[in-house]
C-alpha cells in the first residue's frame, strides 16, 4: 500500500463504554482530497484527536508515510509532516499575521536556540511565510496582529499555519466553521489549488464544500465507517442516505 | 527514642496539619472555584489572631473571643472580596498576585496602626493552660488536644457542609466546571462572596487558635501562606480531600524532620555534619516531598476531575 | 476579541514609529541614568547614588525576571531566591577568606565569586524550572514561590554564615584594575551591566529563540501543532532568567555589604514582579521604568511616613483595577495583552 499516505487501521478509543471510535480503518492516497463526513457525535472530533496525538488510541495503528507513528506526542506528528488546523481558530493572537505563519516555518527548520540573530528579519523565515500568506491570499494583511483581523482571515491563517510546516498531509478541522458564504468560497478556492501538491483530510459539515472538493468521501456514523467512495456514489449509497443524509433531509 | 516523645511530636504534627488545613481549605476553595490565586489569605489568618487578642483582653474570655472573632474575620473577608477581590476574577493570576499583594501591604500596615509594631499574646483560662495525663507516664498540653479537636470539628463540618447540602453540591461542582454552575442559575456572585468569606472564617480561626501559643504578630500570615500553597499543591488545587491529607502529612513531616532527623542524620555521618546538615535538609523536607510528588504527579494527588 | 474591517491602520508605518520611539525612549533613559546620579555624587549628593545604585541593580533583577514573564507568559514568583544565591556566592567565600575553614571556596577572587553566583544560579533554575515547568497557572506561581522559600529556609537555617542575621560581607569582591570599594565604579559596573543585559534581552526577544517563547506565551497547544516541544525552549529560558537574576544578586551583595535571608523572602519577589509589571512587562524598558518609579517612590513615601506600604498597597490595587497594561502603557500603546492565564 505505497500509494496511501495515511493508514488507520482498526483504532479503537472508548470513552466509559461508550465507542466514539470504534474499528475505523481509513486510507488517504497520495495528492487526493479526502473528506470525512458524519453527523454531530459521530466521532469526528475524537478520530481527529487521534489523529494529531492529542488523544491516545486504545488499540489499532496509525501509519503515515508507511512509519506507524501511533502513541507520537502532539509534536511529533506534526514532526512526522501531519499538520492539523482546528476547528475553533486556535492562532498566536497577539502576533501579527507574518509571525504566525513564520513561527510555523521555523518550526520546520529544527531547533529554535539561536539567540541572536534577529528573526523578524530573517529572509530564510520571512521569504517562505510571505509564500505560504499569499497563498491563502493573506499577503496584504501581512503586518497585521492576528487579533485584528476577521474571522474568516484566521480561518485562512490557520491553513498558511499548517502549510508551513510542510506538511505530507493536512488535517483540517471544519476550516469553513462559522463562515459566511463568501468566505466559504475564498477557503474552497485556495483548497482547489492545493489539490494534487498536497494530501488532505477533510473534516467538513458544509456538504456543498465536500462534494466539490472531494476526490473521496468516508462517512463516520456511531464511531464507525460505514461507507467510503467517491462522492457520486456516496449520494447514492443506501446507507449513508438513511444514516445521514436522510436525516439532514428530513 | 522515648515513646512519650514520639507521641508529643505525633501530636504536635497533627496540630500543625489542622492548623494547615483550616488555612487550606478557604484556599484551594477560592482557586478551585474562582480561579483566584490570593495570596492575602495569610493575612486574614493575622486579622483572626489579632481579633481574638483584642477579645480576649476585653470580654476577659478566650472562648467567647473567639466565638465574636469568627463572623468579624468572616466579614473583614467578605468586605474585601466585595471591594477588590470581585472585580478581580475575569482577570489574568498576575493581576490577582499584584492586587492581593497590595492587600497583604495596606491590611499589615492597618494592623501596625490599630495594634502595634508588637506581638500581642492571648492569655489562656487556667483549665486550658494545663497538662492531661492520658496514661502512665504520658504527659500532653491540653492545649494542644485542644485545638486538635476543634480542627477535627471543624474539618467534618466542612466535609458535611461540602458533600451533604446543597451549597456543598454548587461548590463541588464549580470546582470542577464553572461554567456549568453558571448555567444552573445559580447566583454566582452571592456564592463567590459565600465562598469566600468562608474561607476567611477558617483561616481566622486557624489563627486564633495558634495566637496563644505564638501571639498574634504582623508577620504571621506571610510565613504560614507559602506552606499553606506547598499544601494545595501536593492536595491537588480545589479538592478538599486532598488538602486534608495533605496537611496532616506536611503537618508530620515537617514536625517530624524536625525534631527526629538530627539523630538520624547521626547514624549517616559524623555529630559536627550532623548538625549542620539536619536543620537545613529538615527546613527542606517539606518543599522536596512537594517535589517528588510533582515529579510523579504534576496535578497533586487529588486533582478534581475534568478541569 | 472585536474584529474591526472597516479601518486599518498602516502598521508598517505604525511598527517604524513604535522602533523611533523605542530608540527615543532608550536613549533617554540611558542619559538619565548615565548623568544624574554621577552629578549628585560629584556634588555631595552621595546618598542619592546609593539610591540609584540599588535602584539599578534592581532593575537588572527585573529585566532578567521579564525575559520569562514578559516574552514567556511564565510568573514565577521566585526571583528574590536568584538574588540571595548570588549575594551568598560573595558572601560565603569571602567569610572563609577571612575566618577561615572551606579552603576550597575561600577567596576574595571577584572572578570566582562571579561564576559561583552564576553556577549556582544556573542549577537552581535548572533543577527546580525541571519540575515547575510541568505545571501551568495557579500551580507555577505558588511552586516557583514555594522552592524560593525553600531557599530561603535553608539559609536560614545555616548558622555558620549567621542564619537569620544575615552575613557581613567584610571584603567587596577583588577584580585587577577596578575596585569595587569606589561607590561611582560599582554604580559604572552595576549601570553598563543593565545596558548590556537590556540589549541582549532586547536581541532574545527578536530572535527565533524569543519568537518561539512568545508563541508558548500566546498558545501552546498552537506551538505543539506545528511541532514544537515548548518545554525545552521554556526551561532555557527559565535558567537564563535566574542566571541575570543571580548576576544582580553578585552586585547587590557587593553594594550592600550585609545579605541575609530577609533578602529572598517571597515578599522580596514580589516586589521584583511589581516593578515589572508597573512598567509594563510587554515593553523592552518596562522594568526599568518599574524599578525606577518603585525605589524612588519607596524612598519618597518613606520619607513621609512609617506607615508607608499603605499608600504603596493602596496604589498598587488601584493601577491593578485600572491601569491595565502597566505605566509604560502611556508610553507604548502595545498591541499585546497579556490573556487570561498562562
Amino acid at each position: 500500500m505505497t500509494e496511501s499516505i495515511l493508514q488507520v487501521v482498526n483504532l479503537c478509543k472508548s470513552f466509559g463504554g461508550v465507542h466514539a471510535t470504534d474499528q475505523v480503518s481509513l486510507s488517504v492516497r497520495h495528492g487526493e482530497i479526502h473528506a470525512l463526513i458524519g453527523p454531530n457525535g459521530a466521532g469526528k472530533t475524537t478520530l481527529i484527536s487521534q489523529l494529531s496525538g492529542l488523544l491516545r488510541p486504545d488499540s489499532g495503528k496509525i501509519l503515515f508515510d508507511n512509519k506507524d507513528i501511533t502513541g507520537y506526542a502532539a509534536y511529533q506528528f506534526s514532526q512526522a509532516g501531519l499538520a492539523r488546523s482546528f476547528q475553533i481558530t486556535s492562532v498566536f493572537q497577539d502576533l501579527s499575521l507574518l509571525d504566525n505563519v513564520a513561527l510555523a516555518v521555523q518550526a520546520n527548520d529544527g531547533h529554535a536556540f539561536r539567540f541572536w540573530h534577529n528573526a523578524r528579519k530573517d529572509q530564510r523565515l520571512r521569504t517562505p511565510a510571505m509564500q505560504y500568506l499569499q497563498q491563502v491570499q493573506l499577503s496584504d494583511q501581512a503586518e497585521q496582529i492576528a487579533s485584528e483581523v476577521s474571522h474568516g482571515e484566521r480561518r485562512q491563517l490557520e491553513i498558511a499555519m499548517a502549510l508551513a510546516t510542510s506538511p505530507k498531509l493536512l488535517l483540517l478541522d471544519e476550516p469553513m466553521a462559522g463562515m459566511g458564504q463568501d468566505e466559504s468560497s475564498l477557503i474552497i478556492e485556495i483548497l482547489k489549488n492545493l489539490r494534487g501538491d498536497k494530501s488532505i483530510l477533510l473534516v467538513e459539515h458544509d456538504m456543498d464544500a465536500v462534494f466539490a472538493l472531494a476526490d473521496t468521501i468516508s462517512v463516520l456514523v456511531y464511531g464507525q465507517i460505514i461507507a467510503t467512495g467517491t462522492s457520486a456514489e456516496i449520494k447514492t449509497n443506501t446507507a449513508v442516505q438513511k444514516a445521514y443524509l436522510g436525516e439532514d433531509a428530513a | 527514642m522515648e515513646f512519650s516523645l514520639l507521641l508529643i511530636q505525633l501530636l504536635n504534627g497533627l496540630q500543625l496539619g489542622i492548623l494547615l488545613f483550616l488555612l487550606s481549605a478557604g484556599l484551594t476553595l477560592t482557586f478551585g472555584i474562582m480561579d483566584f490565586v490570593n495570596l492575602a489569605h495569610g493575612a486574614l489568618y493575622m486579622l483572626g489572631a489579632f481579633f481574638c487578642a483584642s477579645l480576649t483582653l476585653y470580654t476577659g474570655s478566650f472562648i467567647l473571643a473567639i466565638l465574636l472573632a469568627l463572623p468579624l474575620t468572616a466579614l473583614a473577608g467578605y468586605l474585601l472580596e466585595k471591594l477588590v477581590v470581585q472585580h478581580l476574577y475575569d482577570r489574568n493570576h498576575l493581576d490577582h498576585v499584584l492586587a492581593t499583594f497590595g492587600l497583604i501591604l495596606c491590611i499589615d500596615t492597618i494592623v501596625h496602626i490599630i495594634w502595634g509594631p508588637q506581638g500581642i499574646a492571648i492569655p489562656l483560662p487556667a483549665w486550658l493552660s494545663g497538662q492531661v495525663e492520658l496514661f502512665d507516664g504520658v504527659v500532653l498540653p491540653s492545649y494542644r488536644l485542644l485545638i486538635i479537636g476543634v480542627g477535627l470539628l471543624a474539618a467534618a463540618g466542612l466535609y458535611v457542609l461540602v458533600n451533604h447540602t446543597r451549597l456543598g453540591m454548587l461548590i463541588r461542582a464549580g470546582a470542577s466546571n464553572r461554567k456549568m454552575v453558571g448555567a444552573l442559575g445559580v447566583d454566582i456572585t452571592a456564592l463567590f462572596s459565600g465562598v469566600f468569606a468562608l474561607g476567611a472564617a477558617l483561616a481566622g480561626l486557624a489563627g486564633m487558635l495558634i495566637a496563644p501559643i505564638t501571639e498574634a504578630s504582623i508577620g504571621m500570615g506571610s510565613d504560614i501562606i507559602i506552606t499553606t500553597f506547598v499544601v494545595i499543591i501536593i492536595g491537588g488545587i480545589g479538592s478538599m480531600k486532598g488538602a486534608f491529607l495533605a496537611a496532616l502529612l506536611v503537618g508530620l513531616i515537617d514536625t517530624f524532620g524536625r525534631s527526629f532527623l538530627d539523630d538520624f542524620f547521626k547514624l549517616l555521618m559524623s555529630t559536627e555534619a550532623a548538625e549542620t546538615a539536619a536543620p537545613a535538609v529538615s527546613a527542606m523536607l517539606i518543599y522536596i516531598l512537594m517535589a517528588i510528588i510533582l515529579a510523579f504527579r504534576p496535578q497533586g494527588l487529588f486533582p478534581p476531575l475534568s478541569r | 476579541m472585536t474584529t474591526t474591517t472597516s479601518a486599518r491602520p498602516d502598521h508598517r508605518q505604525n511598527r517604524n514609529t513604535e522602533t523611533t520611539r523605542l530608540l527615543l525612549v532608550s536613549a533617554l533613559l540611558v542619559l538619565i541614568l548615565a548623568i544624574l546620579p554621577t552629578v549628585l555624587y560629584l556634588t555631595g549628593h552621595t546618598f542619592w547614588l546609593d539610591i540609584f545604585t540599588r535602584l539599578v541593580i534592581l532593575a537588572i533583577a527585573a529585566v532578567g525576571l521579564n525575559l520569562i514573564l514578559g516574552l514567556g507568559g511564565m510568573v514565577s514568583f521566585g526571583h528574590a531566591a536568584y538574588i540571595g544565591l548570588g549575594a551568598y556566592a560573595v558572601g560565603i567565600p569571602a567569610y572563609h577568606s577571612t575566618y577561615g575553614g572551606m579552603d576550597a571556596i575561600a577567596t576574595y577572587n571577584g572572578f570566582f565569586h562571579l561564576a559561583l553566583a552564576l553556577t549556582v544560579s544556573a542549577l537552581f533554575a535548572l533543577v527546580t524550572g525541571i519540575i515547575s515547568l510541568r505545571t501551568r497557572g495557579v500551580n507555577f506561581i505558588m511552586i516557583t514561590m514555594a522552592f524560593a522559600q525553600m531557599m530561603y529556609y535553608a539559609i536560614v537555617s545555616l548558622e555558620t554564615y549567621g542564619g537569620d542575621d544575615g552575613l557581613t560581607i567584610d571584603v567587596r569582591s577583588e577584580f585587577p584594575i577596578i575596585s569595587l570599594d569606589d561607590p561611582l565604579t560599582l554604580y559604572a559596573v552595576s549601570f553598563i551591566s543593565l545596558i548590556i543585559i537590556v540589549f541582549l534581552v532586547h536581541r532574545i526577544s527578536n530572535s527565533r529563540f524569543g519568537l518561539t517563547l512568545q508563541g508558548a506565551r500566546s498558545n501552546e497547544e498552537r506551538m505543539l501543532a506545528i511541532g514544537v516541544n515548548c518545554y525545552k525552549y521554556q526551561l532555557a529560558a527559565f535558567v537564563m532568567s535566574g542566571v541575570i537574576c543571580g548576576y544582580a544578586g553578585f552586585l547587590l551583595g557587593n553594594f550592600t555589604t550585609f545579605i541575609s535571608p530577609e533578602m529572598m523572602d517571597w515578599t522580596r519577589s514580589g516586589e521584583i514582579m511589581i516593578m515589572v509589571i508597573l512598567g509594563g512587562a510587554t515593553f523592552l524598558w518596562g522594568p526599568v521604568i518599574g524599578a525606577i518609579v518603585f525605589i524612588i517612590l519607596e524612598y519618597v513615601l518613606s520619607e513621609v511616613t512609617v506607615y508607608w506600604h499603605l499608600p504603596f498597597g493602596l496604589l498598587l490595587i488601584f493601577s491593578v483595577l485600572f491601569l491595565r497594561n502597566g505605566l509604560a502603557s502611556v508610553l507604548q500603546r502595545s498591541h499585546s495583552q497579556a490573556g487570561k492565564g498562562q
